[in-house]
């Protein structure tokens, strides 16, 4: 390992001393049925090797021919993020050898992407607001994908073959590339997660890209600089590639931070390079130096016209756009009545859309907060999985809502409900009728087992009789215990104030 | 004015002793449109015309070398196939059973592809070219691939890994090149049609030193799509021919709008069929002709310029208005190109690196075994001389501190030059040059050895390429017993244009001469081959195939030779 976390600079220490600049470069993986210069499918996941073309294998005598569905994604994709969208751009041609590339050489864009300038706003957790400049948003085709074989976990380090998959080769990327951003100070992480986050819900929103990072749909590669005065130049930057988790993105940059003020704070310097992050051991470690960097060669591919974007179309395009995630979320908090705190908490837990199916689905908003925030939440955060890849719908929670609602449960019955559809016993009317859960009524019976209660607890009897309710959870506990959970709670309150006489 | 003289007459000389020589009604020597018509009226099939074709191949071969794959097997199924469906009734293309051969640099599905190049020997493609697609609808058999100089690189088809093809009308000399095994396939008859493709002259100079048509079409006129990469702003695919009329019939077959091609112009194939026969009229009243100032300036040769004037002198005759155009630009051609041609030669070559087609050197063993050092020991073995210089050459141009010296003032000089072609078209319908300074040279002489001297050849044709212009050669005449090429250029996507003149002068020029210059061609396999029983197909297809197996494994075999010491 190039550097031991225990040295560095604490995080606090090294924004103290510096300046952190940072720049995000986000790939964004198109989900169109085709690639981006050919009419292969792709799939996450198909048979290695079975989604090719001629072209996407780059044969010789091979030629690109451009997607217009891809194009007009990522135009959308461009004017979410408030991007020029460039009337012509151009495609580069990014000349290198890696295994996975069949043509041995990239087509990107260069001088002239699709779209140009724009910007994001994020929402930090304490409510502030930070643009985040966007240089631009060009449109680009992925590589295969190489399988290392005999090594540690798949790294290349130590294998003796590797195998390539080229089903991924010729998928079309938007890669989004921010100016430099400054002044973020200790925010830095934060604001850089909320940036790739809210990419993500842009794509999703706009149904441009399944934005699944660990399918590879979207990734990053980090750039951090480091001066001592926001007045002094720019100084030398890292960039981490290819870091395809939000933490990791984040976790990259405050470790960055803290790496190269422990150099320049002994005097040392940084070196302009491309670093890796590794999860496991939760640091970059140092990869190809500047100087020994390819020479991309980039030059106008011949094979490929200029495209022509008029402003009809994009005006055409704008009008396709959803309701972007930021106006949702601030038409959703106030239909909810939520604060911004309870708001940024939902926004955490990415749970925006299923309460709002839940609410949709005739729960209150809170009713549905509760429970995705709640007992979901700690299931999936058990299992380490997402909301939605847990059994339970909106469907689901709208139901145990209106069955609390209806008296047919209480809470305790209803946790126990929401558990079996956690552990996928079915519907809540399923796992209902399966475990019989069923709340013990007024009457008769909750009156006898309140007075046998009040009798095996003389002392707490005296009280509550004499006016002091205080202790009135004994009672209700013990009622509870007897019934199995299943008594209204509302109800045995009331026969307790009843039996005591204070009614 | 005596060696112009003396010229001409020697060359009607030559037409009088080889037309004896002829054998007249040979079928094999007929145009591809008159093939079409016999193949009409069923006084031929295209089974026997094929079969013609293969005995010749088989004949001169061992002498011409034109074919790097004889597909005569497939072919005779295939023309049964075109003969099934006139059978039956079918309404049949024009040149339907009409034989053609393939340069080797464009795809053709299930038959042997390797560009002249070791590294794509062995070689299947999976798919066939656009024009191949259109070839094949049309019924037309399919015949094999020609030889060209590795890649298309190259003056003289001398740079073929494998063997240079020789020039018919002396088999001491080169056929011009790239395209020298489709110019000379075609002009030693082993075929009625060939393609060729045309980067910076590819069709048209094998055309001017083989005494045949060669066209490059409209840039985007013809579907790009499967042929193979050399300069991808400028290749061309185009039709080689030993008469006008029959260039036309076959770029009307192949050209036109191709989804899979971005380039692809999406205008219909201009009027080219009826351009040449207006031309064969002979009244060019109202064509106003341009000579290029700049390409009668040096290096051109005596008879080379003799036999471009006498052509100039019959255009007038026929009613042409000839004026001198001057384009100041034009000479900076020629560097343009050789910045612009290597840049993106040195890109398109990138992907033959051993890993998932044609052959694999593995690197000695006492280095790494290494994907790098197998990619640098595959093209050292894979790659011939000119295509190294070449990729060597674009890799600096384009390399980032001299992109803008290099590959930016090369964008810039293009630019102007388009705008002068696009002035001169102002005043005139086509410009004509002669298509090459000089005639055929002999095979291993200083113009082949010597970069320079061979790039200078191109000088005349290279302007069309960088214009995205059409252009055509047509025979003017023989120098001292070769061959000499007219070239004829129109404004872009008026291809029309130069075929009226170009059948003008070829109707004119055999009138003058009463015969066509081709057959004052001495064709001993010809005889050869009319005198002989059928080649049986089988044979036809081991045609060289020997000779390129040795090249391979001494290209191969080198490493595993010194792995085992």
């Amino acid at each position: 390992m190039a550097d031991n976390a225990e040295k560095l600079m604490s995080f606090d220490e090294a924004i103290k001393r510096f300046d952190p600049v940072w720049g995000l470069e986000v790939h964004v993986e198109l989900s169109t049925n085709t690639k981006l210069f050919c009419p292969a499918h792709y799939e996450f996941g198909a048979t290695p090797n079975t989604e090719l073309t001629p072209v996407s294998l780059g044969l010789p005598g091979s030629l690109p021919v451009i997607n217009k569905k891809a194009l007009d994604d990522a135009i959308r994709l461009g004017l979410a993020l408030h991007c020029h969208i460039n009337e012509w751009s151009q495609w580069t041609r990014k000349n290198y050898f890696y295994p996975d590339m069949p043509r041995d050489y990239q087509i990107s864009q260069g001088d002239y992407p699709l779209n140009g300038e724009g910007y994001l706003d994020v929402t930090c957790e304490d409510g502030t607001k930070f643009r985040v400049p966007i240089l631009r948003a060009h449109v680009e085709d992925d590589a295969g994908k190489n399988t290392h074989i005999g090594g540690a976990d798949g790294r290349i380090e130590g294998a003796d073959h590797s195998l390539i998959d080229y089903n991924r080769a010729g998928v079309p990327l938007v890669e989004i590339v921010t100016k430099p951003v400054e002044g973020t100070g200790a925010k830095a992480a934060e604001i850089a997660g909320a940036y790739v986050r809210t990419i993500r819900e842009i794509a999703r929103a706009l149904g441009v890209s399944h934005g699944k990072l660990e399918q590879g749909n979207m990734r990053a590669d980090v750039n951090v600089s480091l001066r001592r005065s926001p007045s002094d130049p720019l100084g030398t930057r890292s960039e981490t590639k290819n870091v395809n988790s939000f933490r990791g993105i984040e976790r990259t940059l405050i470790y960055e931070i803290r790496r190269q003020a422990t150099i320049l704070s002994k005097g040392g310097e940084i070196l302009q390079e491309t670093r890796h992050w590794d999860e496991s051991t939760q640091t970059t470690t140092n990869g190809r130096l500047k100087s020994d960097a390819n020479d991309y060669r980039y030059f106008p591919d011949p094979d490929l016209v200029w495209v022509h974007t008029t402003s009809d179309h994009v005006e055409e395009l704008r009008k396709t756009l959803p309701e972007m995630p930021w106006v949702r979320q601030a038409r959703l908090q106030k239909e909810w009545g939520f604060d911004d705190r309870q708001m940024h908490a939902v926004l955490n837990a990415g749970a925006v859309d299923v309460i709002d199916q839940t609410v949709q689905a005739g729960a209150t908003a809170s009713g549905a907060a509760k429970w995705w925030l709640g007992e979901i939440a700690r299931v999936a955060n058990e299992q380490s999985v997402s909301l939605d890849e847990l059994p339970a719908t909106p469907q689901d929670v709208a139901d145990i809502e209106e069955m609390i609602k209806d008296g047919k449960l209480n809470n305790s019955l209803a946790i126990k409900t929401m558990d079996g559809v956690l552990n996928g016993e079915g519907s809540p009317a399923d796992v209902v009728a399966k475990h019989g859960y069923k709340v013990v009524e007024g009457g008769d019976k909750l009156e006898g087992i309140v007075k046998d209660a009040f009798a095996k607890n003389p002392d707490v009897a005296e009280k509550l009789k004499s006016g002091n309710m205080k202790p009135m959870g004994v009672i209700i506990g013990a009622v509870m215990r007897a019934t199995h959970g299943q008594a209204d709670a509302k109800a045995v309150r009331q026969m307790i104030m009843k039996i005591a006489g204070n009614k | 004015m005596l060696r112009r003289r003396l010229t001409v007459s020697l060359s009607r000389l030559e037409f009088w002793e080889a037309s004896d020589m002829s054998a007249e009604n040979e079928i094999v020597k007929l145009s591809a449109a008159q093939m079409a018509q016999k193949l009409a009226s069923g006084e031929v099939s295209s089974r026997e015309l094929t079969q013609a074709e293969i005995n010749v191949i088989a004949a001169a071969e061992p002498s011409i070398k034109a074919f790097l794959t004889v597909s005569a097997s497939r072919a005779l199924k295939e023309a049964d196939e075109s003969d099934a469906r006139r059978a039956k009734g079918e309404k049949m293309p024009a040149l339907a059973g009409v034989p053609i051969a393939i340069k080797d640099m464009i795809v053709t599905k299930g038959i042997e592809t390797t560009a002249a190049s070791k590294i794509l020997k062995g070689w299947i493609p999976p798919y066939d070219a656009t024009v191949i697609r259109k070839i094949r609808a049309a019924g037309m058999p399919l015949l094999g691939k020609t030889n060209l100089d590795e890649f298309a690189q190259g003056s003289s088809t001398e740079h073929s890994a494998f063997f240079p093809t020789h020039n018919p009308w002396d088999t001491t000399r080169v056929p011009g090149g790239s395209g020298g095994g489709s110019a000379s396939a075609v002009a030693a008859f082993e075929a009625p049609l060939a393609l060729g493709t045309d980067t910076g002259g590819s069709i048209r100079q094998p055309g001017a030193f083989t005494g045949t048509v060669g066209v490059k079409p409209t840039y985007g006129g013809v579907s790009r799509f499967g042929a193979i990469a050399m300069a991808s702003s400028m290749d061309q695919i185009g039709p080689v021919s030993r008469t006008v009329l029959d260039a036309a019939l076959l770029q009307e077959l192949i050209g036109g709008y191709d989804a899979n091609d971005s380039t692809s112009l999406p205008d219909a194939v201009p009027p080219v069929v009826a351009a040449a026969r207006e031309g064969q009229k002979m009244d060019l009243h109202g064509v106003r002709v341009g000579i290029i100032k700049q390409a009668l300036g040096e290096g051109i040769s005596d008879p080379v310029r003799t036999n471009f004037e006498h052509t100039v002198s019959l255009l007038k005759s026929m009613g042409a208005q000839v004026s001198e155009v001057d384009m100041p630009a034009l000479p900076y051609s020629l560097d343009a190109y050789y910045v612009l041609m290597p840049s993106e030669v040195s890109s398109n070559l990138a992907r033959y690196d051993g890993m998932r087609y044609g052959i694999r050197v593995m690197p000695p063993a006492d280095q790494e075994q290494s994907a790098q050092n197998m990619m640098l020991a595959t093209r050292e073995a894979g790659f011939g001389p000119e295509v190294k210089r070449r990729i060597i050459l674009g890799t600096y141009a384009l390399s980032a501190g001299f992109y803008d010296k290099w590959y930016g003032s090369a964008q810039r000089v293009r630019t102007l030059i388009i705008r002068e072609f696009n002035q001169a078209f102002k005043s005139v319908d086509v410009l004509v040059s002669p298509t090459s300074p000089i005639s055929a040279f002999k095979i291993g002489s200083e113009v082949s050895g010597n970069p320079m001297t061979m790039y200078m050849n191109d000088i005349a044709t290279i302007p069309a390429n960088l214009a995205g212009i059409p252009a055509i050669s047509v025979p003017m005449g023989l120098a001292n017993g070769l061959p000499t090429g007219f070239q004829i250029m129109a404004p872009q996507k008026r291809d029309d244009l130069m075929y009226k003149p170009a059948a003008a002068v070829e109707a004119a020029l055999k009138q003058e001469s009463c015969a066509d210059m081709l057959s004052s061609l001495k064709t001993p396999w010809v005889d050869q081959a009319a005198h002989g029983s059928d080649v049986a197909a089988t044979d036809a297809d081991q045609i060289n195939k020997a000779e390129e197996a040795a090249v391979e494994a001494k290209a191969v075999g080198a490493r595993s030779t010194r792995e085992e010491k």
